[in-house]
């Protein structure tokens, strides 16, 4: 029933190999007109890699510069640029793209299809979301034209008006940064409406909704939330550039525009961005906790009712970024409740997940390490999520390193880190040989100890009144030996991160061959070789459960048996317990 | 790596810094930090008690259930468990609860600190955030000063609060002091209030909490909170005119028929320009380049040679005078307590 047969493209290059090599040219030429999901998904993920690189080389400068007071390391404007660049990087140019090529990769293959809906859309969105991040590094050779020297934004990666104007903003590098937003923005919505139409059109037989694994139900949320969330991003953006360009005062304060206005739009995209991209790390857990715990995900339903349900909230909880505003104890009172009701469905995931392991046989392999850790991370950030949710809290620990460590956490701790999980759960399938187990320790134990080093002890500089994007600060309030432990660790995580890149390109050539399916797990894109033939399945599989490959593998007891066919709230089975 | 003037200059600071940490929001010094510091209280016993008990669970599910050498021998999956619906009602209505209890303690302590009543003896200050400076008038006093909020202590039985009336000259600023009361953004084109009360003498240090430019580092915040008496002669003093010492005269002409009076106001002469701090009283301050650093004749003749020493990034230009000029305008400045 699955595919197994020789793939093809193996045959050619069989017999295309005796006469020549192929030249490098006709191989780059293959990559930049692909439209195969899974090369456009990992060009997604090599190009995010390659920002996730240059984004914490960035990280490091500050941190140097951040050990002691009044250093001198960096000056405030090139500091400034660090902090806006490296924020509008690893959002836009790692965080988006990475996750959306992991969901190009995996999607077709979890539901049985043999590519994405509209595989050219797919390559143009690539293609334009990279354009956008090459722009954003041009600004520092263009940004102040050419009569000047390059600079890069620095306007913080909100880039709060009125500083984004051109009074206080000259030059070229506020219309890069903008540029590099916007045209990442058209990409992220085509990427966006793809994941949705394949969802919805491109099921194999028997895959029903109530029967799509969960990491399909959160891509499928997450990408219905880019809808709504990036659409005021990329108004914005324009609104910015008739401002700067055409004599308009949207957010012209000084001609009785509203630097407030900026806030609501930025943040309308800025919080459900967090959910856009958090959503699919719990999309990987809920893949990767329990082929380790070598039990069926608990509670299906409630997991996708919960990710529904953080989606449709996270669209009404923006203002709590502007709990210092000034909007009056009505409003915040209401943003306090909404960001504290997103607790609940969130709380609901870590208890499932718990759940799941519980009554297991957990494996510690690397890739399970990792989803431990990111179980860990993100139950400390949830928490302190909780207390700057509370106004008053906030409005105290709100811009100050608190809250710089408190979305390191969500962003490093749990998205990383289920990242890196993910990376050695899918390495085997992409590449058909296993990441090194042992450097992969390695990897996780040394990351461990420079996030803890670094994130946690972030948290008390805020708690001393340190505010965040200050260049230097004063040597007598009490903060330099915190940061110093937080610049250690920084670089604990860089050399940790190296042995990472290390450890992919050398399993890719010595690593232990992996075979279709070397986690002995269930779902389909394990049903076919790795790496997977460019078509994908040789025939169309058809599924009866959420776990096909368990139903293979347990003809004695399918879990066909225990999914009742109702839809999707009354899918659970009391008698099961 | 580090420049020596910074250790020398905030070697002064330090000795009238007040303790160790004197920005930390856990030592409240006024009834707004004070409310948000006992709300916090609360928050961290519900989060650490939510914390202990999960990654308690954590723990022991993974030490537990952990894949054991014996397993390898039996090929048999554990038993399948697809769901519960009592479980999963507990752990989403136990949530719940925490939630709306949490959410009443908060929605008090927001309206008891927006929506305070106002003493008909409060002070009014009107805070105006620059790029990189902060302007203080006291508009019912007629004293208009920079950097340096000089503020009375009330009691418990007679409070004495403070209340600022914030807006931006022209970006995003935020007003922040942790030991008196969370911060305040200070938005151009929008006009925001807070309130403070310090409950004891002495210096409340803080900075600016939103990035509002190049030199948002330097932006600092010193608040002096006076005894009643002290305030009292502080104001007075604040509204005397400008000190003329015949003894500088050349120094102030030298001020006075150069480009500085186009930023700069003092008191009683023709300087009266709005862009950067009123010098009336600038030897009465401790500081200057908004705290940065001590105002002694020698960081202020390197600040009106090239501002950028002390402060790069900052809107004042290097003022091009010759040492001589330079000199006498430094003696001038200086006398003008």
């Amino acid at each position: 029933m699955m595919a197994t047969q020789t793939p093809p493209n193996e045959v050619y290059d069989a017999g295309a190999s005796k006469p020549h090599r192929p030249l490098w040219l006709e191989v780059l030429h293959g990559w930049v007109t692909t439209v195969d999901h899974k090369k456009i998904g990992l060009m997604y993920i090599g190009y995010s890699l390659i920002f996730l690189v240059v984004a914490g080389f960035e990280a490091l400068l500050m941190r140097i510069q951040l050990a002691i007071p009044n250093n001198h390391f960096v000056s405030p404007q090139v500091f400034n640029g660090l902090f806006t660049v490296h924020g509008t990087t690893m959002v836009f140019f790692v965080g988006m793209p990475i996750l959306f090529g992991f969901g190009n990769y995996l999607i077709p293959l979890m539901i049985g299809a043999r590519d994405m809906a509209f595989p050219r859309l797919n390559a143009f969105s690539f293609w334009i979301s990279a354009f956008g991040g090459l722009l954003l590094y041009y600004s520092y050779i263009g940004g102040s034209g050419l009569y000047g020297a390059g600079s890069a934004p620095d306007v913080g990666w909100f880039a709060y008006a009125p500083l984004t104007s051109r009074v206080f903003s000259p030059g070229h590098s506020t219309d890069y940064w903008t540029l590099a937003v916007l045209l990442s923005g058209i990409g992220t919505i085509g990427t966006a409406l793809n994941i949705v139409a394949t969802t919805i059109s491109m099921r194999c037989p028997g895959m029903k909704m109530s029967r799509l694994p969960l990491l399909v139900w959160l891509y499928l949320v997450t990408s219905c939330m880019t809808f709504i969330a990036v659409g005021p991003l990329t108004a914005a953006q324009i609104m910015l550039m008739l401002d700067r360009y055409a004599g308009s005062h949207f957010f012209d304060t000084q001609a009785g525009g509203s630097a407030v206005l900026w806030m609501h739009f930025f943040w309308i995209f800025g919080h459900p961005e967090v959910y856009i991209l958090v959503l699919p790390a719990f999309a990987f857990a809920n893949e990767i906790i329990p082929v380790f715990s070598r039990k069926a995900i608990f509670g299906y339903p409630a997991m996708v009712a919960a990710s529904v349900g953080i989606g449709f909230i996270s669209m009404g909880v923006w203002a709590h970024h502007m709990f210092t505003v000034g909007l009056g104890p009505g409003a915040n009172t209401f943003f306090v409740l909404a960001t504290m009701i997103i607790s609940v469905p969130t709380g609901i995931k870590i208890f499932n997940w718990l759940a799941t392991l519980w009554g297991g046989k957990i494996h510690f392999t690397v890739s399970m390490m990792f989803a431990i850790g990111f179980l860990f991370q993100f139950l400390i950030a949830g928490l302190t999520g909780i207390m700057l949710s509370v106004a008053p809290l906030d409005w105290q620990l709100g811009n100050s390193y608190f809250v710089v460590a408190h979305f390191h956490y969500v962003l490093v701790g749990a998205i990383l880190f289920m990242l890196f999980s993910a990376f050695y759960y899918w390495y085997p399938k992409v590449t058909g040989r296993m990441l090194s187990e042992r450097l992969g320790k390695w990897h996780f134990w040394l990351f461990v100890i420079g996030f803890h080093l670094t994130f946690d002890f972030m948290h008390i500089p805020g708690l001393l009144g340190m505010p965040r994007r200050i260049y230097t600060y004063e040597a007598d309030r009490g903060w330099m030996i915190w940061n110093m432990i937080v610049s250690s660790g920084a670089a604990v995580q860089a050399v940790a991160t190296l042995l990472f890149v290390f450890n992919m390109v050398w399993s890719y050539f010595k690593g232990a061959v992996a075979g279709a399916d070397p986690w002995d797990a269930w779902t389909l894109e394990w049903s076919t070789t790795s790496p997977p033939p460019s078509y994908n399945f040789a025939q169309t599989p058809t599924v009866a459960s959420r776990r096909p490959l368990w139903d293979l593998k347990h003809p004695e007891d399918p879990d066909s048996n225990y999914e009742t066919e109702q839809s999707l709230p009354r899918t659970r089975q009391e008698e099961n317990l | 790596m580090f420049a020596s003037q910074g250790w020398c200059g905030l070697a002064a600071l330090a000795t009238s810094a007040p303790g160790a940490d004197p920005a930390n929001m856990f030592a409240p010094a006024g009834t707004p930090a004070d409310s948000i510091f006992s709300l916090s209280k609360l928050v961290l016993g519900i989060t650490g008690g939510i914390f202990l008990v999960v990654s308690g669970i954590l723990i022991y599910v993974l030490v537990r259930y952990r894949w054991r050498k014996s397993d390898s021998s039996s090929e048999q999956e554990p038993h399948q468990i697809y769901g519960s619906n009592q479980i999963e009602l507990s752990w989403t209505v136990i949530p719940a609860l925490i939630v709306v209890m949490l959410f009443l303690a908060t929605t008090r302590v927001i309206y008891t600190t927006e929506h305070a009543h106002k003493p008909s003896d409060a002070l009014d200050v009107t805070v105006i955030g620059h790029q990189f400076w902060w302007e203080y008038s006291y508009p019912r006093l007629g004293i208009v000063t920079a950097n340096e909020l000089h503020v009375p202590v009330g009691d418990p039985s007679h409070p004495l609060p403070t209340y600022l009336t914030m807006s931006s000259a022209d970006t995003d600023h935020s007003f922040w002091v942790p030991r008196l009361a969370g911060k305040t953004d200070v938005i151009p084109n929008k006009v925001n209030t807070m309130w403070i009360d310090p409950q004891s003498p002495g210096l409340y240090l803080g900075q600016c909490a939103q990035y509002c430019g190049v030199q948002h580092a330097k932006m600092l915040i010193r608040v002096y909170a006076d005894t009643p008496q002290e305030f009292a002669a502080w104001v007075a003093h604040q509204q005397q005119p400008a000190v003329e010492d015949p003894r500088v005269a050349e120094g102030r002409e030298v001020f006075m028929h150069n480009a500085c009076i186009s930023c700069h106001s003092i008191r009683g002469t023709v300087a009266t320009g709005r862009f950067g701090p009123d010098l009336t009283h600038l030897a009465s301050r401790d500081t200057i380049a908004s705290g940065s650093v001590p105002n002694t004749p020698e960081n202020l003749h390197r600040f009106i040679e090239n501002p950028a020493n002390l402060k790069p990034g900052v809107l004042m230009p290097p003022m091009h005078l010759n040492s001589h000029d330079l000199d006498a305008v430094t003696a001038y400045l200086t006398t003008l307590k």
